[in-house]
C-alpha cells in the first residue's frame, strides 16, 4: 500500500560523523517540508582564530574534523600563503598530494566499508559484517590502514598530522622511507579493484536528479590542492570570487550554517561532483574499469557514490604509487613564508567535497579574520533535495525499509556534522 | 563493574559517547585495524553511533567519552551516561580540559556569536567549554588531541582485565630521550612544552623537527614558570607565551594559570568553578 501521512523518527541517525536530526512532512502523498537539523554545539573556531598567528590554523583548523584532518591543513595552508603571496611547487607540492591520497583512501575506505556498506547488505555495521565475511572486513582494514600509513608516515600520525607547516614539512621523509610504503600501496591496489566489483554488485535504489557538480578543476590532474571552481553548467571561477557565488545562510533549525547559489539554486559537491567535472583526467584503466562497473563519466545516482568513492581510492592508490616512485626529496623541508598584511583564499578537494578558507591577515601575521565553508554545509540542500524526491517516490514501501532508506540517502553523502558542526533525527510529521 | 544485562556472548558491553568535539578521538578506536576485530571479539560493542546503528539499551559496563560540556543539554546528558555507566574513561583533550573550544572562555560569548552566526538567537550555548571531570567523576582520563591509539587500546584491555592501566605521566621529554632525539629547544632554540607536557605521542613532534604543543596536556607537577623563563630567554614576548600555553589543553589549570601570568585575558572567569555543576 502507498502511504499518503506517514511519522517516524530516528533519535540518532548513526554512521555519520556527529550528530543531527530530520523533519520530513508529507501530506496526502506530497512531502511539503523537508528540514535537516544539526544540533552539534557550535565550537566557534571562526571567532577564535582572530587575534592568532597566521601560523597556527594548520595545526588549529585541523581540530574541526578527525576524519578529514588533512583537508583542513591543506585549505589552511594554501589561503595563507596565498595572502603572503607564496607559491610551492616542487616535491613538495608532490609531497602535499601524497599526503591527501593518503587521507582520501582512509577516509574513502572508513565510508565505503564501515558507513555505507552495511546499509546495502543489511547489516547494522562494518564489525557486524565481519562476523558473516570476515575476509572482506580484514581486507577493507588492510586498505583503510595503507592510507592511515601514507598520513603517517608523512605527517607523524593519522589524525591530526604534526608535521604540516606553512610552507611545507617541518621534515622531508627520504626516498628510502617513502619507498617503504610501495608494497603496501601495490597490495591495496589490488584489493581496491575488488573493493570497486564488489561494490558496484550492490543493489541501487532508483534516485537522480539534474544535479550541479561543482568541484576544482585542474587543466593536467585529477584535483586535490589546486586549480579553479568549476561546474558542470559552466561556473569556473577563481578560489577568490568563492563568495561571491555561494552564500552560507543561517536557519533556525541547525548550527551549521546552509550554503546556495547567491543567484538562488543549490548544488553538489564531493565525489560525484569530482567525477564529473574531471573524469577526462582520470587514468585509462580507471576509466575502463568504471566502464566495466555500470559508472559513466557523469553518475546522477546519488547511492552510486559508494563506487565512485571505490574508483576514487583507486585512483588515490595509483597517484600515492607514481609520487613515490618519482621523489626525489626537497633541499629545504619548506620554503618561507614571511607574514605581510592581505587576504587569501583557497579551497581543496575534501574527501567529501571542496573545502573553502579565507583569512585576513596583518603586517605582523595576527590574523582578523578567518571564513571557513565545509563540504557539508554546501552538501545540506541537495541531501534534503534527494530526501524529498526518494521519499515521494518510494512511500510504497513499509515504514521501517522507508526509514533505513532515508538513512542510507544521508549517508550517501557521508556527512561530516562535525564539520559543519550534531544529531541526527529523522521525523516525518504526520499532518 | 556494574551489573549488565548480559548479550548472548557475555562479553563486557562498551559505549562511545560524544560531546564537543571533533570525532577523532573515537575514530582512533576503528584507526586500531589490526586489534579492531580482535577487541570485538572480546567486548560487545553496545553503543557506538558513529560505527553502527545498532544501538543497545544500557547500563554498560565501559563507557568511552568523547568531547566537552558546553551547552545545556550535554550538561545534563552527562549526568545521564554516569547513571548507565560501570566505568567512564575520557577519551582526548576536549573531555579531559575542555578542548581548543575552551578559548571561548573568559571571551564575550555574545561577540563570538556574532561572528560566526547571522542569527545568535537560534544558538543555544554555555558560555564555557568544560571538562567532563568538572560534572561527573571520572574513573580514567586518557590525554591527547588525539589520543594515541595503542594506549587506548591497552586502557580498554587493563579495564578488562582489572588491573591498572600502564599510562606514563612523566614528561615528553623522557620520551624525547629514549627515542634518540636531539632537544630541540637546546640544539635550534626551538620552543617545546616537552618539558611541561605529558607524554604519550613518542616524543612526536622532536622526532620531526618541531616543539611539542602540548596534545597531551601537563604532566603531574609541571614547572610551567622555569620554562616560561626559558621562553622569554629565547625572545618569546608575552603575549605568544600566553598563546603557546592556550590551546587545545589550554583550560587545564597548569597552562591556563601560566597563560594568564603573561597576558591577562581569560583573567575574569579563570579561577572560578566555570559551570557551578561540579
Amino acid at each position: 500500500m502507498t502511504h499518503k501521512n506517514v511519522d517516524f523518527h530516528v533519535p540518532v541517525l548513526a554512521r555519520v560523523e556527529g550528530e543531527g536530526a530530520m523533519h520530513v512532512k508529507v501530506e496526502d502523498g506530497v512531502v511539503t517540508d523537508v528540514r535537516l537539523e544539526i544540533y552539534e554545539p557550535p565550537r566557534f573556531f571562526e571567532a577564535f582564530l582572530r587575534g592568532r598567528d597566521y601560523t597556527e590554523p594548520v595545526d588549529i583548523t585541523a581540530r574541526i574534523c578527525g576524519i578529514c584532518p588533512v583537508a583542513y591543513q591543506m585549505s589552511a595552508t594554501h589561503a595563507i600563503e596565498r595572502a603572503c603571496g607564496v607559491e610551492v611547487d616542487g616535491p613538495i607540492r608532490e609531497l602535499r598530494r601524497l599526503l591527501y591520497c593518503g587521507e582520501w583512501i582512509e577516509s574513502h575506505v572508513l565510508h565505503i566499508g564501515f558507513l555505507h556498506a552495511p546499509d546495502f547488505l543489511g547489516y547494522h555495521s562494518g564489525i557486524a559484517i565481519a562476523a558473516d565475511h570476515p575476509e572482506m572486513v580484514e581486507r577493507v582494514l588492510q586498505l583503510k590502514k595503507t592510507g592511515n600509513n601514507v598520513v603517517e608516515l608523512l605527517g607523524g600520525r593519522p589524525i591530526h598530522p604534526v608535521n604540516i607547516r606553512l610552507g611545507g614539512f617541518y621534515r622531508a621523509p627520504s626516498r628510502r622511507e617513502l619507498a617503504s610504503l610501495l608494497p603496501g600501496l601495490e597490495e591495496a591496489r589490488e584489493i581496491c579493484i575488488d573493493l570497486v566489483r564488489w561494490t558496484a554488485g550492490f543493489d541501487f535504489p532508483d534516485l537522480s536528479q539534474d544535479y550541479e557538480f561543482i568541484s576544482l578543476r585542474h587543466p593536467d590532474e585529477y584535483p586535490f590542492n589546486e586549480g579553479r571552481i568549476v561546474s558542470n553548467r559552466g561556473l569556473d571561477i577563481d578560489a577568490s570570487a568563492f563568495e561571491q557565488f555561494s552564500a552560507e545562510e543561517h536557519v533556525a533549525h541547525s548550527t551549521a550554517l546552509h550554503s546556495h547559489r547567491r543567484d538562488g539554486g543549490w548544488y553538489q559537491v564531493g565525489p560525484l561532483a569530482r567525477w564529473a567535472n574531471n573524469h577526462d583526467l582520470l587514468p585509462h584503466d580507471i576509466q575502463a574499469l568504471a566502464t566495466e562497473v555500470g559508472v559513466g563519466p557523469v553518475e546522477n545516482n546519488p547511492f552510486k557514490s559508494i563506487i565512485v568513492r571505490s574508483l576514487e581510492t583507486l585512483f588515490a592508490i595509483d597517484e600515492a604509487i607514481r609520487i613515490i616512485r618519482a621523489y626525489a626529496p626537497p633541499n629545504r623541508p619548506y620554503v618561507d613564508v614571511p607574514a605581510r598584511e592581505g587576504e587569501g583564499w583557497a579551497a581543496t578537494e575534501a574527501p567529501r567535497g571542496l573545502l573553502y578558507h579565507r583569512y585576513k591577515i596583518d603586517e605582523g601575521g595576527t590574523i582578523l579574520e578567518a571564513q571557513i565553508i565545509p563540504p557539508t554545509a554546501q552538501n545540506q540542500p541537495s541531501i534534503e533535495a534527494d530526501l524529498k524526491q526518494f521519499v515521494e517516490q518510494h512511500l510504497h514501501l513499509d515504514l521501517e525499509e522507508l526509514e533505513l532508506r532515508c538513512e542510507q540517502t544521508i549517508r550517501n553523502y557521508d556527512p561530516c556534522i562535525s564539520c559543519s558542526t550534531h544529531f541526527m533525527t529523522l521525523h516525518i510529521d504526520e499532518s | 563493574m556494574a551489573a549488565t544485562e548480559r548479550t548472548p556472548t557475555d562479553n563486557p558491553t562498551l559505549a562511545v559517547w560524544k560531546f564537543a568535539s571533533c570525532d577523532g578521538c573515537q575514530l582512533s578506536l576503528l584507526d586500531c585495524e589490526d586489534d579492531l576485530l580482535a577487541v570485538a571479539g572480546r567486548i560487545d560493542i553496545a553503543y557506538f553511533p558513529e560505527a553502527s546503528s545498532g544501538m543497545a539499551e544500557g547500563p554498560y559496563d565501559v563507557s568511552l567519552v568523547e568531547g566537552s560540556i558546553t551547552t545545556e543539554h550535554d550538561r545534563k546528558r552527562i549526568h545521564e551516561i554516569r547513571a548507565l555507566s560501570g566505568v567512564v574513561i575520557t577519551i582526548g583533550a576536549c573531555a579531559t580540559s575542555g578542548g581548543i573550544q575552551a578559548l571561548r572562555n573568559g571571551a564575550d560569548i555574545e561577540a563570538f556569536m556574532s561572528i560566526v552566526y547571522a542569527h545568535p538567537e537560534f544558538i543555544s550555548t554555555l558560555d564555557t567549554s568544560t571538562p567532563i571531570a568538572d560534572h561527573i567523576e571520572v574513573d580514567f582520563e586518557l590525554r591527547g588531541c588525539p589520543i594515541d591509539r595503542r594506549q587506548l587500546v591497552e586502557v580498554i584491555a587493563a579495564h578488562l582485565a582489572g588491573r591498572p592501566a600502564r599510562i606514563p605521566t612523566t614528561s615528553v621529554c623522557v620520551e624525547c630521550k629514549a627515542r634518540g632525539n636531539p632537544c630541540v629547544m637546546v640544539a635550534h632554540g626551538t620552543p617545546c612544552l616537552g618539558p611541561v607536557t605529558q607524554g604519550g605521542c613518542k616524543a612526536l613532534c622532536p622526532a620531526y623537527n618541531r616543539g611539542c604543543y602540548g596534545c597531551f596536556g601537563p604532566m603531574e607537577s609541571p614547572n610551567t614558570s622555569a620554562l616560561a623563563t626559558q621562553f622569554s630567554a629565547l625572545g618569546l614576548d608575552d603575549d605568544t607565551i600566553a598563546r603557546t600555553f592556550r590551546s587545545y589543553n589550554g583550560w587545564s589549570d597548569a597552562f591556563r594559570s601560566e597563560a594568564n601570568r603573561h597576558s591577562p585575558h581569560e583573567v575574569a572567569v579563570a579561577f572560578g568553578s566555570p559551570t557551578g555543576d561540579v
